[in-house]
């Protein structure tokens, strides 16, 4: 459709699902860009795995629109589920197949040449690390490899958009680390990436968008940063460490310096309206006192979450 | 509900789209399952008895004109009290069940139903294959038994069989494919309404011991109920034998039989107005030529054949408008 932009690969505007009277999506607007990560977070039970299937026409919608690069994924199914690659919240295999027969399923499903498939097989199955496990049946697999067979899957479909539902729910430290390079591997092969997660700072690091659902909704939109400073305020947070003074009444004496919160023992939260490292460094050392750390503070998305709906309460 | 149709009705594409893969790996999958296994068994163990036996007598006999390969299928050994395709009569709707119960139930609980649709193809190609393979692998154990039944009497009688009664043996395959497609639909009913397999199998079997056991009482206790006023005419014990017969052909059941007698007794010359139970000693005087049995089954044939797509397009409908969330 003409009005897309394009870099603009998914547009939805006044999306709504009703289940009876439960608005499970209350008319939300986003637009996704080619190339980006975008992240849907929230709660279980925000509208998060609704909203991705009204994307892939899986589930009707009841009002409002959405395009998928350019097509209509109610009239036009085919064309949207031939560009876009879905890995569904626990994502299942045929077990008794192996993990090269599955892919075979999916790229006949495709209509690829077999040729062209047995290719992208091997090649998708290397790019996730997976290529010594091709012909092991998927009962053996765990649950991280399900998840990185699910991402071979969008690989070998050569997919422009990558939707992941939930995909690093289940997994451990590890598995979650490696999944989310994985992810960022499709950025790099140029495929804009959506992804949910309830686990908020889990995948805050490799969005680079994100919107926050509530209950329906989109309560907050845009980078980590941007909505850090909307909701937490304007400023650097930095953490110090030290030892030997009056370490708060030193650092109020900054300029800049907004607030210093005690975080535990000897270790202070310390937040300016400018990067005041240098300045803390060179007072604590000047005053005599042992500066054991000093670490910029990533703005957590669990914090400004948490703020946010504090402060929406105490408005209401 | 006004939009979904008419949002349904504008969607592009073909809708059988990838229904070729669909049907390949099913059949794959079924003819390679310890499932098939078990079914073709089940079906040797209960038609190997009544054929044996049926040879045994036959063997004895020496009339050339007596459509002796047609009688392995209908003859009723002593020994046995049950022939071939009273066997059959009942095997087929199990075999059947055994093969559609968990089609699509199966894939919500392992998780990849919405993966699978995720891909550029309609729910429709999916079921349609679904039901295609589960057919297919049917047919194919139904052509062996027949082929195997026919291999036998060819061994044991010591004569080929004559062309009308390969003829006859072809018809009953198709009706007995197509009988087999009305359990099939069923059972992908039950799998697309039931999430739950066992619940799903319970329910498909259930409808078949109703069918079988349940179905001719409740026939006959209606009829007589009708028949509480009063029989003044043939007319009126015609038109009580009527709604008896329509009773009982609602019943996938009573269809294949009465078709299956018709092929298979060549003698057989009208199949009312009188119950299942009556129509064995219906046989009278000379064999109808082929294409006049066919005749009598036309209804028969197209009431199976209809019921499958009836019963199909419920399972069609009922899919398309559930929500894939797994
Ligand atoms: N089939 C359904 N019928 C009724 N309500 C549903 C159905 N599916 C989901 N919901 C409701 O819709 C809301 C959003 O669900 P969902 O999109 O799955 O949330 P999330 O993926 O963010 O955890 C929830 O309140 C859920 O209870
Ligand atoms: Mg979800």
């Amino acid at each position: 459709m003409a009005d897309i932009s394009s870099d603009t690969v998914i547009k939805a505007r006044g999306l709504t699902k009703l289940y009876g009277r439960h608005r499970a999506v209350d008319a939300i607007d986003f637009d996704i860009r080619r190339g980006e990560i975008f992240g849907v977070l929230g709660p279980n039970g925000a509208g998060k795995t609704t909203t991705i299937l009204m994307m892939l026409g899986l589930t009707e919608r009841s009002g409002g629109s959405v395009d998928v690069l350019g097509f209509d994924p109610v009239r036009q199914p085919l064309e949207v589920k031939r560009r876009v690659g879905y890995l569904p919240d626990a994502v299942g295999f045929y077990d008794h197949l192996t993990a090269r027969q599955n892919l075979r399923y999916t790229a006949r499903l495709l209509g690829l040449p077999r040729r062209e498939a047995e290719t992208r097989i091997v090649d998708a199955m290397e790019s996730v690390k997976l290529a010594d496990v091709l012909d092991n049946r998927v009962s053996t697999f765990s649950r991280g490899m399900r998840q990185r067979l699910g991402i071979a899957e969008i690989v070998m479909k050569r997919a422009e958009v990558a939707i992941l539902d939930e995909p690093t729910s289940g997994l451990d430290p590890h598995s979650t680390f490696e999944l989310l390079e994985m992810i960022r591997g499709l950025k790099r092969a140029g495929v804009a990436v959506l992804l949910s997660s309830h686990l908020l700072d889990r995948v805050q690091s490799v969005c680079d968008r994100v919107a926050l659902f509530n209950e329906g909704r989109i309560a907050l939109m845009g980078t980590v940063v941007e909505l850090a400073n909307l909701v937490l305020g304007a400023g650097h947070p930095i953490l110090v460490e030290a030892a030997g003074l009056d370490i708060a009444g030193t650092l109020y004496g900054i300029e800049g310096v907004q607030s210093v919160v005690p975080e535990g023992e000897g270790a202070w939260r310390v937040v300016a309206d400018r990067d005041v490292r240098a300045a803390v460094a060179h007072r604590i050392v000047a005053s005599g006192g042992a500066l054991t750390r000093l670490a910029d503070l990533q703005p957590s998305l669990e914090e400004v979450y948490t703020r946010y709906f504090e402060e929406a309460r105490h408005a209401a | 509900m006004g939009s979904r149709a008419s949002l349904a009705l504008r969607r592009q594409g073909s809708p059988f789209t990838g229904i070729g893969p669909v049907l390949v790996k099913e059949l794959a999958d079924h003819l390679s399952s310890v499932r098939m296994l078990v079914l073709t068994l089940f079906v040797i163990a209960f038609g190997a008895f009544p054929v044996a036996s049926s040879l045994q007598t036959l063997r004895t006999v020496v009339d050339p004109n007596s459509f002796l390969f047609l009688r392995i299928f209908t003859l009723e050994p002593e020994q046995v009290g049950i022939s071939f395709v009273a066997a059959l009569n009942f095997i087929i709707p199990l075999m059947a069940i055994g093969l559609g119960f968990d089609s699509v139930n199966s894939e919500f609980n392992r998780r990849t139903l919405s993966r699978v649709l995720s891909q550029p193809i309609y729910r429709d190609a999916l079921l349609m294959g679904k039901f295609l393979a589960g057919l297919a692998t049917f047919a194919v154990v139904l052509v062996a038994l027949w082929l195997m039944v026919f291999g036998a009497g060819l061994l044991l009688l010591g004569v080929p069989p004559r062309g009308v009664e390969v003829a006859r043996g072809v018809g009953f395959l198709v009706v007995a494919i197509a009988y087999g497609g009305i359990w099939l639909a069923i059972s992908m009913l039950f799998s697309v309404l039931l999430r739950s397999p066992a619940t799903s199998a319970l329910c498909a079997l259930g409808l078949w011991l109703f069918f079988l056991l349940l179905w001719p009482q409740l026939a006959s206790a209606i009829v007589s109920g009708a028949a509480a006023g009063e029989i003044r005419s043939v007319e009126d014990y015609a038109a009580l034998q009527d709604l008896a017969m329509g009773l009982m052909r609602l019943s996938p059941g009573t269809l294949f039989s009465e078709a299956v007698l018709a092929l298979l007794s060549p003698e057989t010359r009208t199949l009312g107005p009188m119950l299942p139970a009556q129509m064995r000693g219906a046989i009278l005087g000379a064999p109808l030529p082929f294409d006049q049995s066919l005749l009598l089954i036309w209804p028969q044939i197209t009431g199976l054949i209809a019921g499958m797509i009836v019963v199909f397009a419920a399972a069609y409908v009922v899919f398309q408008r559930q929500e894939v969330r797994a």
